[in-house]
């Protein structure tokens, strides 16, 4: 098991029950756990409407920026990351109102 | 005594026209002091089409007696000091957007001394942007936000040169206004200017310091600065528009865009005085509700941008609202998703309810809003995001409505009750019109509504679709020779509030 935490911000809480922090186990697999599966899994284990605004083929919709422990997921490899055990990771909406 | 008596009563006429005469003085006054300053904001205020030139903000070389006075307890920071000080009074600064987070700019870039300063908006304001949109008044309703802002700002601080502009922001003007100021500040409320000040902002060499604002949530950021990466880099598509709120939609708390809008100001003085920003290449998530202040590291700047990057392809401003497929408003617009035959007006409503016709009413509103105002007959609430999650659910629940219908209305529910006595005493008061209209012959059984009358519209097509599907699997009754019949109300409660009942609350 890969115990991680998952968060949803800016609005793309609204997907999962308005839940924004979400502390899960991944379950143990053959190959390591990399984004790309995670967002997969994210969307049949925590997503529950609408998973076409979460995910838009292998990857999030425009809009939605990722981090990973407090940094962009694209200088952290994007979906080739390897997701290491405590890791946090959060799905942002980009606000526009003002 | 008799003409003691006559002469105590003639000073006392004279004094009584006299006063009469003082008043309409005043009033005279009054009147050609308000048409002064109506007549010195429209010279004053920059409307669409006009020549965008100003003179450059004169570099100041010394401060006077007066500034040393006034900006004294930020002269004394060593990291501010004169120097901060003069270079911030050269420098001009572009707010986009007099809404929430422009509010609370202006005023600190005002207080703090900024050279010039420029705020750009095409709108008015409105009772229901003063709990955040907080340089507005009461008494400024429906008066050019942009003006409204100079107008407070100069009270705080009329050493500063104010430029108002009552226009929207677009391709054609951006790089005319833009090109004029040292620093722009993004305070929009929507997708397509925010892409449109990016692009102008890259191509006039201009850093960017965005904010954001909905619900208890901020954001901000500085783009193209200290070699940072621009909004593109970060944001190559634009969100798909469905997934876009704004703060009318979403709501906001009034702190929120005043917390993020002042740091805004924060960023553009430290910029402006040569501090430097903290905000390149990072991003600032405010959490209200948490009460948390996270700062995140974003990527730097993108060679392959198609803007900011080393061969760009976007070299002059783009037609944005089409890139984005949003308006570049956050006004809500209004949708056309069902037939002419599946709508009703708020009218023909009226003279439903007073004809006494039977029908569900079928309020899709989040609950929340229930609480806010009610048409006045029993409905049943569903919000429209039940009908995106389950709609099945959601159909079950009203054909089970319909079938309480046939056996008699019981409510058990005190708030539809209260809601059914304040439609008998309102029949009374109102005016029942003649119900010849041909749609009442085949009456609908199911009325939607919704604050505007664009969720009903896809809750009806939903409902429509699942319950014909139900029908055709002889799951549902058929409910007559005609089926069940579906509408919606154009315009929702603004169009009763509109056009039926002028006390019912907007909002």
């Amino acid at each position: 098991m890969l115990p991680i935490t998952v968060e949803f911000s800016g609005g793309a809480e609204l997907l999962c029950g308005n839940v924004k922090k979400h502390d899960v186990e991944l379950p143990k697999q053959d190959t390591k756990w990399q984004i790309r599966n995670l967002l997969v899994w994210i969307k049949d284990h925590i997503i529950q409407e609408r998973p076409e605004l979460f995910l838009v083929g292998n990857t999030v919709r425009p809009g939605i920026l990722v981090l990973i422990n407090d940094a962009d997921w694209e200088l952290m490899g994007e979906l080739d990351y390897e997701i290491q055990e405590k890791d946090r990771i959060v799905f942002i909406s980009t606000l526009h109102g003002g | 005594m008799e003409s003691t008596d006559s002469a105590t009563l003639f000073s006392a006429e004279l004094k009584k026209q006299l006063d009469k005469k003082d008043q309409e003085i005043e009033k005279l006054k009054k009147l050609l002091e308000q048409y002064q300053e109506s007549a010195c904001d429209q010279n004053f205020l920059r409307h669409e089409r006009e020549d965008f030139h100003l003179a450059s903000v004169d570099p100041v070389s010394r401060l006077s007696k007066n500034d040393i006075e006034r900006y004294s307890r930020q002269l004394i920071l060593p990291e501010f000091g004169v120097k901060g000080q003069m270079k911030l009074q050269s420098t001009s600064v572009l707010i986009v957007g007099a809404g929430g987070l422009g509010c609370p700019a202006a005023v600190y870039l005002a207080a703090a001394g900024i050279g010039r300063l420029g705020v750009v908006d095409y709108d008015e304001v409105e009772l229901s942007n003063l709990h955040r949109q907080i340089l507005h008044t009461s008494d400024r309703v429906g008066i050019s936000k942009s003006l409204s802002i100079v107008r407070s700002c100069q009270r705080l601080n009329s050493r500063v040169e104010y430029v108002p502009y009552h226009l929207q922001l677009s391709s054609d003007n951006a790089m005319d206004i833009i090109s004029r100021y040292d620093i722009v500040l993004d305070a929009t409320d929507n997708v397509a200017t925010r892409y449109l000040l990016n692009d102008a902002c890259v191509m006039a060499g201009k850093p960017l310091v965005s904010g954001s604002a909905l619900r208890f949530e901020g954001q901000l950021t500085v783009y193209n600065c200290s070699g940072g990466p621009c909004y593109r880099c970060l944001f190559p598509q634009p969100p798909p528009p469905e997934t876009v709120t704004n703060c009318a939609e979403g709501g906001v708390i009034g702190v929120v865009p005043g917390i993020i809008g002042s740091m805004q100001a924060l960023e553009a003085i430290k910029i402006g005085s040569g501090i430097g920003t903290s905000y390149s290449q990072r991003m600032l998530l405010f959490d209200a509700l948490d009460g948390t202040f996270r700062c995140v590291k974003l990527r730097p700047r993108s060679q392959a941008c198609v803007v900011c990057g080393e061969q760009p392809t976007v070299t002059q401003l783009i037609d944005y609202v089409q890139f984005c497929g949003a308006a570049a408003t956050d006004k809500e617009q209004e949708l056309k998703v069902l037939d002419k035959s599946s709508r009703i007006s708020a009218k023909e409503y009226h003279s439903m309810l007073t004809s006494g016709l039977d029908h569900v009413l079928l309020d899709v509103r989040p609950e929340v809003e229930m609480d806010i105002c009610q048409l006045p007959h029993p409905n049943i609430n569903i919000p429209y995001a039940t009908f995106t999650k389950d709609v099945q659910r959601a159909a079950s629940q009203i054909l089970d409505k319909m079938e309480d219908l046939k056996h008699g209305y019981h409510s058990n529910n005190p708030q539809e009750d209260q809601a059914y006595r304040y439609q008998q005493q309102h029949k009374r008061g109102l005016n029942t019109e003649p119900s010849d209209e041909a749609w009442l012959t085949n009456p609908p059984a199911i009325v939607c509504v919704c604050r505007r009358g664009n969720d009903s519209q896809f809750a009806v097509r939903m409902l429509q679709k699942e319950i014909q599907a139900r029908l055709t699997r002889g799951e549902a009754d058929h409910g007559g020779d005609q089926g069940i019949k579906i509408v919606d109300i154009r315009g929702g409660l603004h169009a009763w509030a509109r056009h039926v009942d002028d006390q019912f609350p907007v909002y």
